[in-house]
Formats: structure tokens, C-alpha cells, sequence
């Protein structure tokens, strides 16, 4: 059985021995009372108000009343009055005119202990998946019609012998590509973007800040677009304005030097 | 409803065949109890958990997801589209895999013969070569919208990791695809690719010797790229996709709104 705490064992204890003070107090008054008040012995115990007593009393009279008359047609309601008779209504015995006592606290906890508090949920179907469908088809769509429009590039027949001049990377590499201008390659090539990719790993266990508002990671937020917008220039400049000999070059003037 | 000669209406018939079918074994034998093909679909909340519970679709999603998480606005859908164009990379790669022989001899021929002589085969490689592209942006976007919502805060904290390794492994199967049509272009950007990842210290060389299979480029890197580009990496691709689509789930759904 549940162990009751402390404090609510104490505070039941003193309440009953409150209770069975106050009816040794009042057995003696209690009996003078109920003398002249036989008719009605369960008053003086009961918790239920005298007029509501009254009510139910007058009630019960009417019907049993009721079912007299009724008694010559159905057989049982001769029976039913006769046992109205003997059995009056259960009153209160408990100490005190109690009704109720305490048997056990089970603690609110141990029944009830919320997990998780509800959450406003919809259905996976048709909600998400009507949403991922369309998405799905937009970019089918849009893949589709792009594929038909521009053709994807098929130079001539590799050769070892001729290097094409500018000689460049996929477009993702392209920002790497300009930092070996400016790096020794193990640094450009190697170094940096493996640095780059271990620290964006760490990032989740680096940031403790719980929040993910906004406006509590100022400094998360500004370092990360700082990085992105720094690769992004790197990409740009290496694609468009990069032309041969990887020399800066305009695309409106020197042409564009670049194939996906 | 009857007619006057005792024949069948066409409309009776059509609900025989299709109260046959749907009381055999074979069709049961496919279909779960359960499924919304076997009883039919009436919009009902029960039937709605039901077409997820009782079907694959349950592999990769709950019955109920957070109501912000059907926000288009929230998550741009870009996670989903860089799965979804994982497929069909999938499925247009293999349709060009039907054409193409990875020797040096023959690349890049087959791939000039399927442009000039196979039906819809332009279109499946332009589709193939934009879908790649386009992948590689829709990873870059979909880190930068978690990293903007925090989303890889705890619990999340080692999906982010997965994430990471994904967007690596995204760029790895498109360097390696980018050598294949064995053309100009491809020699020679995977050339500068190669060239970088040779200065890796202590085992530059190393490193390089085995991208290549040998001291130049040549058909042996070609075979080389074309096993990682078709199987090695998307085999690996796929374990961690499943890795991180269940850590989606197992981390409580996308992340809560801002």
C-alpha cells in the first residue's frame, strides 16, 4: 500500500480526535434533543438540512399513498409499501455524522504524473501527405520542364593532353577552388573545409543556449549567415568572374566561363 | 434491380467483379486487415489513421503529426524535396545505366549515342543532371533552415550530426557522377577536385591513389567513381536517410514552432 506522507496522516489524526471530542460534548445534549423529537430519530444525526428532510418525508407519503391505490392492479405494490415500512432511509453512522472517511491519500503523482502536455495535432493524412504530394509534383514538374528547355552540357572527348583553360570544379567546390588562390592548397583544400565540416558538426554541442528564438541567438544566427554569405561570394565570384588563368574577370565584358 | 429479360445490368456486373476481387485471397493476401483497400474510404478520423497505420507509409510517418508541422511556411518542405529528388535521381540513374558503359573508350560515346538515339534519353539525362544540381541547393537550404530555427538544439543534437553527414555525402554523390559522361568538363573538374584532396597531409598521395585508382586519371577511375556513384554511396546514402528519418520521429517530429 501507498505510504501516506507525514503531514496528511498528522493532519486526519487530528481531525478525528477533534470529531470524537465533539461528540462526547455533545451525547448528552444530543439525547435530550432526540426525546421529544422521535418522530424523526435520524435528524439529529444526519447532515442533511430539516427542510430537505421534510421534503423527502412528504414525498415519500404521497407516493406510498400512490401506490395503495395502485396496489389492486399490481400485486407487488403491496410488498414494495411493506418494505418501504421496514427498511427508513440509511442515515449517517460514520463518527460525527460523517458520511465519508478517510482511508487512504494515494499520492497525485504516482496516478497522474503528465509526461507531456497535449499538443494540437492533425492527421498525417490528408494534411502532410496531400502537402508532400504536391510538393513532390512541383519539383517533378519543375525538373521536367527545365530538362526539356536546357540541355545538360556534353563537351568534346575528354583529353589528358589538353587542359581547358579555365579548368574548374563543380560549382559547389568552386568556392574552395578561390581560396587556393589565396592558400597554400593544404590549407584550402584540405584544412579549412574539413575544419569547416567537423565544426558544423559540433555546432549543436558548441551552442548551449536552449532558446530557439530568434532573438535569443543573436550571435548563433549572425555567425552562421556571416559563413554562409562568405561561401556564397566565394561560389559567385569563382563561377562568374573567374575567367582564364583563374583571373578575375566581368561576365558582361569578358564573357562567362562556367558549365554545370 | 432487374431487367425484364433477366440479364444483368453493365453496373451490377462491375460491382460483382469488383466484390470478387476485393473477397479474394490474393487481394486480402496483399492488402492488411485494415487497409483502406480492402473496406473501402470513407472520410472518417478513423479511416484517416488508418490509410497511415495500415499501410508503408507508416515506416516514415505517425498517424498524427504537430499541427505547425504541416506548415508549408515552417519547413519550406526542403528536407522532403531533398528526399524526394533522391528519388528520382534514383529512378532516372537507372534508366541511364541501361546505356552506359564506364570505360574510357566507351563513355562518353554511350552517352552521345542516348542523346542522339534513345527515346527520351536527353531528357532523362538533363533530368538527371538538374535533379543533381538541385539537390545539392535543396541539402544546402534545409541545414540553413534548421540551423535558423534552432532545430538542432536537444534532443536533436545528434540527427544535426546525421544531417552533417548526409550533405557530405549528398556533394560525394555528385562529385562522383560529375566524372562520368567523361567529357572535357568532367576530366577536368574532377582533376582540380582530385589535385586539392592530394594535399592531404601525411597520406596526400595515398588519398589521391585511391580516388584514382593509379597515379593519373583514367578508365580505372572511371570504373572507380562509377561503382561509388551507383552503389557504394547511395547504399551508404540510404542507411543514413533511414537513420535520420527515424530520429525525425523518435526526437518528438519536427522541432516546435519559434
Amino acid at each position: 500500500m501507498t505510504e501516506i506522507p507525514e503531514h496528511l496522516r498528522k493532519r486526519a489524526e487530528e481531525a478525528k480526535a477533534k470529531a470524537a471530542a465533539k461528540a462526547a460534548g455533545e451525547d448528552a445534549p444530543a439525547e435530550a434533543v432526540t426525546e421529544p423529537a422521535a418522530e424523526a430519530p435520524s435528524a439529529g444525526d444526519s447532515r442533511i438540512p430539516a427542510h430537505l428532510l421534510e421534503r423527502s418525508k412528504s414525498a415519500k407519503a404521497k407516493k406510498e399513498g400512490g401506490a395503495e391505490v395502485a396496489a389492486p392492479s399490481a400485486s407487488g405494490g403491496g410488498v414494495a409499501t411493506a418494505v418501504m415500512d421496514a427498511a427508513p432511509p440509511p442515515t449517517a453512522t460514520g463518527p460525527g455524522g460523517h458520511t465519508q472517511r478517510l482511508l487512504t491519500v494515494v499520492k497525485a503523482g504516482s496516478i497522474q504524473d503528465l509526461k507531456a502536455t497535449p499538443v494540437d495535432k492533425v492527421h498525417t493524412w490528408p494534411h502532410l501527405l496531400a502537402v508532400e504530394f504536391v510538393a513532390a509534383l512541383a519539383i517533378t514538374v519543375f525538373t521536367l520542364i527545365f530538362s526539356i528547355f536546357v540541355n545538360a552540357p556534353l563537351l568534346e572527348l575528354a583529353n589528358l593532353n589538353e587542359t581547358p583553360n579555365p579548368s574548374k570544379a563543380p560549382w559547389y567546390f568552386l568556392g574552395l577552388q578561390e581560396l587556393l588562390t589565396m592558400f597554400h592548397p593544404m590549407v584550402a583544400g584540405v584544412t579549412i573545409p574539413g575544419m569547416g565540416i567537423f565544426l558544423l558538426i559540433l555546432s549543436p554541442y558548441l551552442d548551449k543556449n536552449p532558446s530557439n528564438k530568434p532573438e535569443d541567438r543573436k550571435f548563433a544566427i549572425s555567425l552562421f549567415t556571416v559563413q554562409m554569405m562568405f561561401w556564397a561570394v566565394l561560389v559567385i565570384i569563382g563561377s562568374f568572374f573567374r575567367g582564364p588563368g583563374f583571373i578575375f574577370v566581368a561576365p558582361w565584358t569578358g564573357g562567362m566561363f562556367f558549365e554545370l | 434491380m432487374e431487367r425484364p429479360n433477366g440479364k444483368k445490368t453493365p453496373a451490377q456486373r462491375v460491382s460483382e467483379v469488383v466484390d470478387k476481387t476485393q473477397g479474394s485471397q490474393a487481394w486480402n493476401s496483399i492488402f492488411r486487415p485494415g487497409s483502406v483497400f480492402r473496406k473501402g474510404y470513407t472520410d472518417s478520423p478513423r479511416n484517416r489513421s488508418y490509410v497511415i497505420m495500415n499501410s508503408v507509409l507508416y515506416h516514415l510517418h505517425p498517424v498524427k503529426v504537430k499541427r505547425h508541422a504541416v506548415k508549408v511556411s515552417y519547413t519550406l518542405c526542403l528536407g522532403g524535396l531533398s528526399f524526394f529528388l533522391f528519388i528520382l535521381l534514383t529512378i532516372t540513374g537507372i534508366f541511364l545505366m541501361f546505356f552506359y558503359r564506364p570505360t574510357a573508350a566507351q563513355a562518353w560515346n554511350d552517352i552521345y549515342t542516348l542523346q542522339t538515339s534513345v527515346a527520351f534519353g536527353l531528357l532523362v539525362r538533363n533530368m538527371h543532371r538538374w535533379a543533381a544540381h538541385l539537390m545539392v541547393l535543396t541539402v544546402f537550404l534545409h541545414m540553413a533552415r534548421v540551423f535558423y530555427h534552432g532545430a538542432y538544439k536537444p534532443p536533436r543534437e545528434f540527427n544535426w550530426v546525421i544531417g552533417v553527414i548526409l550533405l557530405t555525402l549528398t556533394l560525394l554523390l555528385s562529385f562522383t557522377g560529375y566524372l562520368l559522361p567523361w567529357d572535357q568538363l568532367a576530366l577536368w573538374a574532377v582533376t582540380v577536385g582530385t589535385n586539392m584532396m592530394g594535399y592531404t597531409p601525411v597520406f596526400g598521395d595515398q588519398v589521391r591513389f585511391v580516388l584514382l585508382g593509379g597515379k593519373e586519371i583514367g578508365t580505372d577511375t572511371l570504373l572507380r567513381w562509377y561503382v561509388l556513384h551507383v552503389l557504394f554511396v547511395p547504399f551508404v546514402t540510404v542507411i543514413f536517410l533511414a537513420i535520420h528519418f527515424w530520429r525525425v520521429r523518435k526526437d518528438g517530429g519536427i522541432s516546435g514552432p519559434l
